[in-house]
């Protein structure tokens, strides 16, 4: 329609508010068809223009939105313009971070800061992982058939209580089937982000499942130290653990860690209201918890690999230690100044 | 004073127990409606099946590769000690475990913040609070659906599957799921477990198109010479002082999508309230003509800050 006679139209609308909604209309219909575009995913193929004049697209359609509410008796009109506020807010507020802009976040010092964040819970679950490593070894030592209590049926074979030394070393040292290593460390990653999510999840209970959960899988540790102990292993076998463990384990810490931390929030939320402490907490766990499946990850590969092609103690004392070092230089020293620079 | 007084535009949506304001960063109070149980259950059933789905290809295309690396290099190769075995093993396992917990993380990271089985009954994520869905608030309440619903479908077919399982167990497990699930159903907002520890809601897409001007004034057109919009009907004060803005709404959906038939009823009933003759063969032009003049008493109504909700209340 050629401007004339839009002005004609605008002109001859008998009442007011069609007025002010036939003058607007052209900016509405545009911001529209932006809109629709962005939803399919069609971004890209957005002019210059567009991207541009989208934010002041936006804000015009919510001032009009505002008149239109207390000036307008158009229910048609006010139902299409409440529909594209709220399409248009979700565009113009949407999860604009790409995921690779995240990521670089993400491992520049949100995952160690978010860490750090929750230093008290970690030190509650590293303090219940350690009671419950005792609590195995004492249950045992008192009484070697708890060992059949706390340990499932596969880990069992050989390793039982009164093995011969003979025996306990083959599982230690044995040069298992090389060819399905890769398989075994899938199998061992997958098998342990369950757990951990697990153990995270759990925490939504207040954190007492998570501590639970943590003292049992500990438990099955320190019952297989006992009997290990028992044959004088004691040293090769936490070798044989820590290659991977210290990796492991510290991600499992962490995990059980961020658990209590939503329970302890939900159950003592402080200044806040409930939702709003589960909800700040919940956040900060869940990139806690990202970070604990990238640790799975590589502790999947050490299991899998490193574990079974290097068969020397002193050289598995070194990678456990190593990898236990990295992980707490990056998460407690690391980016600490960001930390205080930043707002 | 009640909150359709002090809130006119609160919008009447068919349940209003559902229906939230959501303030934006701009300070502008949006109307939005939290999605069913109804609409979530759907859109997560059509999730689970996509998943199978995937799964179910993934095995297949594995399967596929096996089946034609065998027939590329004869019978002789033993599968179990050769590495495509090991190789599509490793493939498989990450790819269920993705499945499992990237589906969704992946599809409500989008620009439209809802996985397919979402898309299809129409409702999306968004922050309770009405600012950005960050990334950590997706994550967060992806994990905990683990708990809600994976974890306990696979203990109970292991434990079924095993026959390990004893009568309290799978009591316990089967508790278990129906608790988390339902959890929705307890609160007002429909939050899972999940959207209660990462701050997001679930709700409903609304797509409207513009509809045309309700009344484009015809006659005004063809007689520009008048200037301003006239009519054949004159209606008094009186005339116009029966009806609020609830009558005038219904009386816009009539003349909308209306039939004939419904026009009539409608011109009926509006003349026998004005007392007036009701005439025949012209109700769109008459009822065009009294919306306008209905909207443009309330309107101006408006400006001044009155407004008539409906016909029962006071006269402005």
């Amino acid at each position: 329609m050629p401007d004339s006679d839009m002005e004609q139209v605008i002109e001859s609308a008998a009442l007011k508010s069609d007025r002010f909604r036939l003058e607007r209309e052209a900016d509405w219909i545009r911001l529209e068809g932006i809109v629709a575009k962005m939803e399919k995913g069609k971004t890209r193929q957005l002019s210059d223009d567009d991207v541009l004049a989208l934010p002041t697209l936006y804000r015009t359609l919510l001032s009009s939105l505002s008149i239109a509410r207390e000036s307008s008796l158009d229910a048609g009109l006010i139902d299409y313009l409440e529909g594209l506020a709220l399409r248009s807010y979700f565009m113009v507020y949407g999860t604009q971070t790409s995921f690779g802009r995240w990521l670089r976040d993400f491992f520049g010092g949100g995952w160690s800061q978010a860490i750090r964040e929750i230093k008290l819970d970690i030190w509650i679950a590293l303090f219940v992982m350690i009671a419950g490593t005792v609590i195995g070894y004492v249950l045992v030592a008192g009484d070697s058939d708890w060992y059949y209590a706390l340990v499932p049926g596969n880990f069992a074979d050989v390793r039982v209580p009164g093995a011969t030394e003979a025996a306990l070393r083959g599982t230690l040292f044995g040069a298992e089937e090389q060819d399905g290593l890769g398989v075994f460390a899938a199998y061992l990653f997958s098998n342990n982000a369950q757990v951990a999510i697990l153990a995270f999840a759990l925490g939504f209970a207040f954190g007492i499942p998570s501590i639970l959960l943590l003292i049992h899988n500990m438990a099955l540790l320190g019952a297989m130290l006992w009997v290990f102990a028992q044959r004088g292993l004691t040293v090769d076998f936490v070798g044989w653990l820590s290659i991977h463990g210290t990796t492991e384990l510290f991600a499992i810490l962490l995990a059980g860690a961020a658990g209590i931390h939503v329970g302890r929030s939900i159950a003592f939320p402080g200044a806040k209201s409930h939702l709003t402490a589960a909800s700040d907490a919940g956040k900060r766990a869940a990139l806690v918890m990202a970070g604990v499946v990238i640790m799975l990850i590589c502790a999947g590969l050490l299991e899998g690999f490193a574990r079974q092609l290097i068969d020397n103690t002193g050289l598995r004392y070194l990678v456990g230690g190593a990898m236990l070092t990295f992980w707490l230089v990056y998460f407690f020293v690391f980016g600490r100044n960001r930390q205080e620079t930043a707002p | 004073m009640n909150r359709t007084q002090t809130n006119p535009w609160i919008r009447r949506s068919t349940n209003p127990k559902l229906d939230r304001v959501m303030v934006s960063p701009e300070g502008i109070p949006l109307n939005v409606m939290v999605a069913t149980a109804g609409a979530r259950a759907g859109a997560l059933t059509l999730d689970i099946i996509i998943i199978l789905g995937l799964i179910l290809g993934v095995t297949l295309l594995g399967l596929l590769v096996l089946w034609a690396f065998e027939s590329a290099f004869g019978a002789g190769v033993s599968l179990e000690k050769s590495g495509p075995l090991n190789v599509v093993a490793v493939f498989w396992i990450i790819a269920v475990f993705l499945f499992r917990n990237a589906y969704f993380l992946y599809f409500e990271l989008g620009e439209r913040a809802a996985t397919w089985g979402k898309r299809a009954v129409g409702i999306r994520v968004a922050a309770r609070d009405g600012g950005r869905l960050t990334a950590e608030a997706v994550i967060a309440r992806n994990i905990i659906r683990d708990i809600e619903l994976f974890l306990p479908l696979v203990f109970i077919t292991s434990g079924e599957a095993e026959g390990t399982m004893t009568d309290f167990t799978a009591w316990a497990g089967f508790l278990w799921v129906l608790m988390f699930l339902l959890f929705p159903l307890f609160n007002k907002d429909r939050l899972r477990c999940g959207d209660l520890i990462a701050g997001t809601w679930v709700i409903q897409n609304v797509k409207r198109n513009l509809g045309g001007v309700v009344a484009p004034s015809t006659e005004a057109i063809a007689n520009p010479a008048i200037g301003r919009a006239t009519s054949r009907y004159e209606f008094s004060d009186a005339d116009l002082s029966v009806y609020g803005e609830y009558e005038l709404q219904t009386l816009e959906s009539v003349l909308r999508t209306g039939t004939d038939e419904a026009l009539k009823t409608v011109t009926n009933s509006i003349c026998n309230k004005i007392g007036w003759e009701p005439g025949s063969g012209d109700e769109r032009i008459f009822l065009e003509a009294y919306y306008t003049a209905l909207r443009a008493k309330l309107e101006s109504g408006m400006r001044f800050g009155k407004r008539r909700k409906d016909k029962y209340s006071a006269d402005i």
